[in-house]
């Protein structure tokens, strides 16, 4: 009887990992599939493999200006990450490692900006960057991505710069290292594990972001790969395995890294949440 | 001040030097906080007030032309039934996450930590919709929504259910429920991840103490795991109630908030009425009423859940 009871139980949780398996995992096998079937293909058969390889899809979506799109979301995550984690590690440094009143004040700042929902800001921040002048440019997506990256980073580098051995800066001040000196020399090189957990939060959240992009962006030369993605939606609508090759090509990247560093990616993807 | 009253009347020199020393390190804490303060501050919080500022204007966002209307707009906003219709689809996707993500996150969290084979397997795939944008799974889930190439329609026609196809996304009574199963379906893998790492730290001991006492593996979750996991559940909690507030991007790209914005959200109705019918005046005011709504949820959610936790 127990021994039946168990086997039910195991019997169970195999029936339902493969049933989660198939609904969390079969859409990117699907995905793979249709990128290289022509419609007529797609439309006699809709699940299963490619009965021969078809690339008018790749080609059709690289006629696009996707290498554009593609470069622009490198560029601008790529330059609003490394200037967060520079900026927030400053900040950081002076509020985990250096005695003032206004430490705790300031810090709970930047910690209210992970409770508040940033399309609070969306209307200001158009009308703000019209004003300086960057409405339709890449840049103009630069300075509120680092803003809205400061309040996880400083968040994650403070608890992480706490844990370190005061005695570790109180000798190098003994050898006549200014602040700016240790925290360059001692303190980045030391924090390496919390700078890759929030480079890689920062930086999908930046390759990912569609909101302000779609509403400070306007031209395809500055467009990001979100945007990019949803414009040859926008064109090719009844074309599927056109559109899902555009959504693998702009995916690929992420999937990619994923599988070579997965540890570090998911370690990275859920500290966004573990702020308490 | 603590250190000049320590400082002995004779020992002159070094109290002025500490006092230079402090005034220097007070000019050094600040450069070191500057970029920081500057960045989150002029796009963050002066941002946050500007919309509470344009929140009481009238003004398209085009002209130049702004006037000054005090509540005018929060008397549209109350009367505003549209507003009232999204703030209760936030709160489905509210009740959805907490209920639904978190129950299903659990369930994934407890597969990939039983002894099943090829568990490190389950968890790669399981986690691979936190890796797509949301415009990619938005896209790709109207697809295979399409009610006539799609592949869940075309499914259930191959199993014989032909009186269940339909145009998901197009009706007014399935659209909403359409684009709760995909936000669960995109966000389940985070729970799941969270609660994992929160079993991780429960101890073997405290398994093992239970297994001697006779305690079989669905008591032991009962009453071990459960309880023990209290403090992540209540983190994951937070989580998916502020992040189903200000849900906009998924909703956007499947629906545009229609048909007939049945499936509008706070944050998609700001974006039509601020920038497609140029209202930025009142679309700050929703803003700002999106603000208020979080603000006390976040605050009754730690309230209710820190007393039951006390208890």
């Amino acid at each position: 009887m127990e021994m039946i009871k168990k086997g039910l139980v195991r019997g169970l949780l195999y029936f339902s990992a493969a049933i989660f398996l198939l609904i969390f995992g079969y859409p990117f096998i699907f995905v793979l599939f249709t990128s290289f079937k022509d419609q007529s293909a797609y439309i006699s058969s809709f699940w299963g493999p490619p009965q021969q390889l078809f690339f008018g899809n790749f080609q059709a979506v690289f006629k696009m200006d996707f290498l554009i799109y593609f470069a622009n979301s490198l560029f601008v995550a790529t330059v609003s990450v490394v200037m967060s984690i520079f900026i927030g590690s400053l900040a950081s440094y002076a509020i985990a490692t250096m005695k003032f009143k206004l430490s705790g004040a300031v810090f709970l700042l930047f910690l209210l900006g992970m409770m508040i929902p940033v399309h609070t800001t969306l209307i200001p921040i158009y009308t703000l960057t019209r004003q300086i002048h960057m409405l339709d440019s890449i840049f103009g997506l630069i300075g509120p991505y680092i803003s809205f990256s400061i309040p996880i980073s400083v968040y994650i580098m403070t608890s992480f710069f706490k844990e370190v051995p005061k005695s570790i800066l109180e000798s190098a001040e003994i050898d006549g290292a200014s602040p700016f000196r240790s925290f360059i020399s001692i303190m980045m090189p030391l924090s390496k594990s919390a700078i890759s957990t929030i480079g890689i939060f920062n930086f999908l959240y930046c390759w990912n972001e569609f909101i302000f992009s779609l509403t400070l962006i306007n031209s395809t030369s500055q467009k990001t790969l979100p945007l990019g993605i949803r414009e040859f939606y926008g064109m090719e609508t009844v074309n599927i395995p056109g559109v899902i090759t555009a959504i693998l090509i702009g995916s690929l990247p992420v999937i990619i890294f994923y599988f070579f560093a997965q540890e570090q990616v998911i370690r990275g993807l859920s500290s966004g949440a573990v702020k308490e | 001040m603590k250190n000049n009253d320590m400082a002995f009347p004779l020992d002159v020199n070094s109290s002025l030097m500490r006092k230079r020393r402090m005034r220097r390190n007070r000019i050094v804490i600040f450069l070191f906080l500057l970029p920081a303060l500057l960045v989150y501050g002029f796009y963050n919080v002066y941002g946050i007030i500007r919309t509470f500022i344009y929140s009481t204007m009238k003004w398209s966002g085009i002209s130049p032309q702004m006037d000054f209307i005090g509540l005018g707009n929060y008397e549209k906003l109350v009367k505003d039934v549209h507003v009232w219709h999204a703030l209760g689809n936030n709160l489905i996707l509210v009740a959805v996450s907490i209920v639904f993500q978190l129950s299903f996150g659990l369930m994934l969290a407890v597969i990939i930590n039983s002894n099943i084979h090829g568990r490190k397997f389950l968890r790669t795939i399981y986690f691979m919709p936190m890796l797509l944008s949301t415009v990619a799974t938005g896209i790709l889930w109207v697809l295979m929504f399409d009610p006539y190439y799609g592949l869940v329609n075309q499914l259930l026609g191959v199993v014989g259910l032909e009186s269940l196809q339909q145009a998901w996304l197009g009706q007014p009574n399935t659209a909403m429920g359409t684009v709760l199963f995909v936000v669960c379906w995109q966000f389940i893998p985070q729970y799941m991840i969270l609660i994992s790492a929160g079993m991780a730290n429960i101890s073997e001991d405290v398994y093992e103490a239970a297994t001697i006492d006779g305690a079989n593996k669905f008591q032991q979750f009962r009453s071990i795991t459960l309880p023990l996991l209290a403090p992540t559940l209540r983190i994951s909690a937070v989580l998916a109630l502020v992040g189903s507030l200000k849900y906009f991007d998924l909703v956007y790209v499947m629906t545009g908030g229609g048909p007939d914005g049945v499936t509008d959200v706070l944050a998609t109705y700001m974006y039509k009425k601020g920038f497609v019918e140029s209202d930025l005046g009142y679309g700050s005011t929703i803003a700002t009423f999106m603000f208020m709504v979080s603000l006390i949820m976040v605050v009754i959610f730690q309230v209710v859940t820190r007393k039951k936790e006390e208890n």
